[in-house]
């Protein structure tokens, strides 16, 4: 059947073409279709009966007739062509080159769907990765193999976190970074394209860079793919390869639109904010093909890119990607505004796989409890905070004071810091200490006496 | 023989007459397994537990006679199966580090020998839920071996002591009509169907979780129905993780449906490491998981919590207290709500179908203590995990699961924020079983705890109140007893309320040590009180270093250590007397 054309759609209508009579169509098995003009477009089999076969045209059914379009039914899925040549290369979102260079061409082609891995064959991640940034190191620390999404809203820096995070990522005790990247942008603008680019290429990192890029004005089907694409890649890279693979996605938000754009055209019966019922689902097969396998040395550690639309972190992407994520860190306008860099709102942060990769054997003994002490030194102090914005500060207590204090050198001194500065865990949790010194030890209660004594520049 | 009609997501229409809707169907060249949920003359709809890519029309397809169902028999506990039970290590070892499609590998190992026990007596009359004998399955679970619940007949034959593969004939049966049944060490259920019993019985125990929040504050019982919602991060599925490893179930069936793999494999790595402070044992030897993570298919999913409440209810038949646990009963919903959608069913709230209540409450209603078959009791605890999307109780799963269940674990992303966990919220959660557990406390505990509870419950409420005034015009305009008040409940969330998981003496704290606690805290609330109703203002309270030091307590002394907490609550009225003497001899003597 690979190499027969057929003649027979008897429909076409946006985006979708349904074929006539012909039978034995696998389904989800890719398409190729060759307009009047004689350009080629791609696609895929959503729904398969011997008197119709409904068709899923990438580029959209624009200027396509009924008459003049020949399809052929390639009889397999889409599948992505991998060799170790694929470092340092650019892909579209289908995994075809756009950077002007020959196909990829291997015999190891593989389904870009993947298959779940069996939660039996995890590994669980434990190896703390050090960013650099305190807010992440410090309070919401990222392991290997974890998922951790950066959520923001527009016109916030999150572009430059995540580039600094590539930059700076290494586990303890190694030199430099010892990661490939695999970068997805999904709906993004050529700007922020050009930014990562401009970005790996300055840190020399760019042969361990492998790209794929579907920007903001190429075919929106095309954008269900490329993750997947991304993926494929990630994963034999680190599976196949022993690479530790660092997979940065931007923007999370315009896939779901996609997903949303294809929904409606299909006739699925929305849930929530006419998203799919089936976004979840679809969600969870992307982020979950993060982690590490028993056995194997090499690891996926996911951070996907997501504008929370109109800051709203309820709006079902934000809430879903949540529920599957191992955490999140969340960017805040009001810290951006006061021209914090990295602006992490870390109360909403949150990292779950933290409290077992850090502490004694892996950063510091003291680790666990001082993050415990700044989140709730830092609650307590904005509590403290929106009191004064109502009496005023010259009506607090001592204590108070202090707390109100210990806020705005927390958000300037710890949260704060440079694109390029890159701290060591122990000059984090050694600022930490300096903050918390800035409050009375009988406050602080989730250290341990030892610790007070230890590292508490107030304790006697 | 059928054949494959039409392919449309998990959904193939099937050119299959006589089959039955709930029928299981192996479908294609790939031989992928799935549910009939639909008739309509020739034609049969099912749903399909697996990935339907690469599937054709006109590809065979056959009926397999019998409804979805799990195998019940040794060698369950310890395990990790996916939605349809299939077993997660014995596919591995099929099949590689990914689960490859079309992959049949029986739940219960063909080739592992039990050591069986006979107990019954051959030449009576045997009926459904009797014990035919027993297998030392783990060092602290021995695994009966029932008749099949439908079965009756005269045992013929019984095999002697030994060691059994699950399938070979240990025993036969003559039935009523003559014919002859074998017995093996295991039998097949269909999981969409509750397992008989004798009769529902009262629960009265409560389920001991170490949570002091729960424990002591919203009480389930051993049988009930609980559910715990909450918005992301607010600490949903460590809360489950420590009741699964704490409470005093003696059998532990945890379903993670549409959750994340790492969770699993977290349990999966940390159970065996972890000692059951109930009877020595390592956690994993009396735990089973089903895992349908949310990257698995999601017709699996749906049938996930079924194969879990199934497994359950047998070691309840068994006699034994057993306790589910569902992470996330919503993604189930989800599951419901995706397959009506294709069906293309007129959706009610927010795209579910109209019996998704219906559903959900005849789910919960597989919990309950019971008098098994046999004339034992047993019980199954149903702890489900609700994920409302953007944290709002009021969407559909949540509303309907409320009404259904008895105790209320509400999660708050507030707390869970300030890193206050378990992150329970203890104005709006609930428990229904309060009276129940308080028979059990008086007896067990202490004779004050009904009346401990409600005294810090009203303190917790209190503060709540006062805290909207302190919001708005700050905390010098309270009196100093309110101030002592706020105080006093802020000394019950630090050093009460919040419970880390990570902390190795406080992770579980026994009953004894959960009303130690509290009763300590409200003495210091007392004691203060009565200073500042002679007029010590409630600042120099606040300034005693006891406050500080007792937020400690709760990590220097583990459930063994109750006698040296219980000294230092002996102790407590000597620390106020400097303050006592100071304000006491002031105002006397001037």
């Amino acid at each position: 059947m690979k190499h027969v054309e057929f003649r027979t759609a008897a429909s076409a209508q946006g985006g979708l073409v349904v074929m006539d009579g012909v039978p034995g169509v696998a389904a989800g098995s890719r398409v190729q279709l060759r307009d009047h003009a004689g350009r080629l477009r791609s696609g895929l089999v959503i729904r398969s009966a011997d008197d119709a076969v409904l068709v899923e045209v990438f580029e959209g059914t624009d200027e396509l007739d009924l008459e003049r379009t020949w399809v052929r039914f390639l009889d397999e899925p889409f599948r992505l062509p991998l060799s170790r040549d694929i470092l340092g290369r650019v892909f579209n979102g289908a995994g075809l080159p756009r950077d002007g260079r020959p196909p990829i061409v291997s015999a190891d082609r593989r389904d870009i769907n993947g298959e779940p891995l069996n939660p039996a064959a995890r590994a669980y991640p434990r190896e703390f990765i050090q960013t650099g940034i305190s807010a992440i190191d410090g309070m919401n620390s990222l392991t290997r193999g974890q998922k951790l999404p950066i959520f923001s809203g527009s016109g916030l820096p999150h572009n430059r976190v995540a580039a600094q995070i590539v930059r700076q990522a290494r586990l303890l005790g190694e030199a430099s970074a010892e990661f490939v990247v695999v970068f997805a942008a999904f709906g993004a603008s050529h700007a922020d394209a050009r930014f990562f680019q401009e970005s790996f290429e300055e840190s020399g990192v760019l042969n361990k860079v492998v790209m794929f890029l579907n920007l903001a004005d190429e075919p929106v089907i095309e954008r269900l793919l490329t993750p997947r694409a991304a993926l494929t890649a990630a994963e034999y890279l680190a599976f196949d390869l022993d690479y530790h693979v660092l997979v940065v996605m931007t923007d999370m938000t315009a896939y779901a639109e996609a997903l949303r754009e294809v929904a409606v055209l299909r006739g699925d019966v929305p849930a929530r904010k006419g998203y799919p019922g089936y976004l979840y689902s679809d969600l969870a097969e992307i982020y979950e093909r993060a982690g590490r396998i028993k056995n194997r040395r090499g690891s996926i550690t996911m951070i996907p890119v997501l504008s929370m639309p109109s800051d709203d972190i309820t709006h079902p992407i934000p809430d879903l990607t949540g529920y599957i994520t191992e955490g999140q860190i969340v960017l805040g306008r009001e810290l951006a505004n006061q021209g914090v860099y990295p602006p992490v709102t870390v109360l909403p942060s949150l990292s779950r796989l933290m409290k077992d990769g850090i502490g004694k054997n892996f950063t510091r003994e003291d680790h666990p409890h001082v993050a415990s002490q700044l989140f709730a030194s830092y609650a307590r102090a904005l509590e403290v905070r929106g009191l004064a914005a109502i009496i005023g500060a010259e009506e607090l207590s001592d204590t108070d004071r202090r707390a109100l204090d210990f806020a705005e050198a927390f958000e300037r001194r710890f949260i704060g810091q440079g694109e390029d500065e890159d701290r060591s865990i122990h000059e984090t949790l050694n600022l930490a200490w300096d903050l918390l010194s800035m409050l009375p030890p009988e406050s602080l209660i989730r250290v341990t006496e030892e610790e007070l004594a230890k590292y508490h520049r107030g304790a006697a | 023989m059928g054949k494959i009609l039409e392919i449309n997501g998990p959904l193939v229409k099937l050119e299959l007459p006589q089959t039955l809707i709930g029928e299981q169907v192996r479908v294609g060249r790939m031989g992928l397994v799935g549910e009939v949920i639909g008739r309509d003359g020739d034609t049969a709809l099912a749903q399909l537990y697996e990935d339907t890519a690469g599937l054709r029309p006109g590809e065979a397809a056959e009926g397999l006679g019998w409804p979805l169902s799990v195998e019940l028999g040794p060698g369950l506990l310890g395990a990790i199966f996916d939605g349809v039970q299939r077993p997660l290590h014995a596919v591995r070892a099929h099949s590689g580090d990914r689960i490859a499609r079309g992959v049949s590998v029986p739940a219960l190992s063909r080739e592992a020998r039990w050591r069986f026990v006979p107990e019954a007596q051959a030449g009576r009359t045997l009926a459904g839920g009797d014990v035919l004998g027993t297998v030392q399955e783990t060092a602290s679970i021995r695994h009966r071996i029932l008749v099949p619940p439908l079965l009756r007949g005269e045992l013929l034959e019984l095999a002697p002591e030994g060691d059994y593969t699950v399938d070979e004939t240990i025993g036969r049966v003559k039935l009523a009509d003559g014919r002859i049944e074998k017995l093996a060490l295991f039998h097949r259920w269909p999981v969409r169907t509750p397992r008989p019993f004798r009769e529902r019985d009262h629960a009265v125990a409560p389920l001991i979780t170490g949570q002091r929040i729960l424990d002591t504050f919203y009480p389930l019982l051993k049988g009930g129905k609980a559910a715990i919602p909450g918005p992301f991060g607010a600490g949903k599925t460590m809360l489950q993780q420590q009741i699964a490893r704490w409470c005093n179930a003696e059998i532990v069936v945890y379903v993670g449906c549409g959750e994340r793999g790492n969770e699993l494999t977290d349990v999966l790595e940390f159970m065996p490491q972890l000692t059951d402070p109930h009877t020595g044992r390592p956690l994993m030897e009396r735990t089973l998981l089903v895992a349908n993570t949310s990257n698995m298919p999601v017709v699996a999913r749906e049938a996930s919590v079924y194969v879990g409440i199934t497994l359950a209810e047998y070691f309840r038949d068994q006699g034994y207290d057993v306790v589910m646990v569902a992470d996330s009963t919503s993604r189930w919903a989800e599951a419901l709500r995706e397959v009506s959608g294709r069906l293309g069913q007129m959706p009610v709230e927010e795209g579910y179908p109209a019996y998704l209540g219906s559903r959900l409450a005849a789910f919960y209603e597989r919990a309950g203590r019971v008098e098994t078959l046999a004339g034992d009791h047993g019980s199954v605890t149903l702890i489900g995990a609700v994920s409302p999307p953007g944290g709002d109780f009021s969407e559909p799963v949540t509303s309907h699961t409320k009404e259904i269940i008895q105790t209320f674990w509400a999660l708050s992303k507030e707390l869970a924020d300030a890193r206050h966990y378990p992150a329970v919220d203890w104005l709006e959660s609930f428990s229904g079983y309060v009276k129940s557990a308080a028979k059990w406390w008086t007896e067990e505990v202490d004779p004050q705890w009904e009346r401990a509870r409600a005294a810090a419950l009203d303190l917790l409420a209190a503060s709540e109140e006062l805290q909207r005034i302190v919001n708005l015009v700050g905390v010098e305009a309270l009196s100093s007893e309110q101030r002592w008040t706020l105080e006093s409940a802020s000394l019950l969330k630090e050093g009460l309320l919040q419970q880390a998981a990570t902390d190795e003496i406080d992770s579980f704290a026994s009953p004894q040590k959960q009303f130690a606690l509290l009763a300590a805290l409200l003495e210091i609330h007392r004691q203060g009180l009565k200073l500042v109703k002679r007029g010590v203002p409630a600042r120099r309270l606040i300034e005693l270093p006891l406050l500080a030091q007792a937020r400690r307590w709760k990590s220097q002394h583990g459930s063994d250590d109750i006698e040296a907490l219980k000294a230092k609550i002996a102790k407590i009225p000597q620390a106020f007397e400097p303050l006592l003497e100071e304000y006491v001899t002031e105002s006397e003597g001037g």
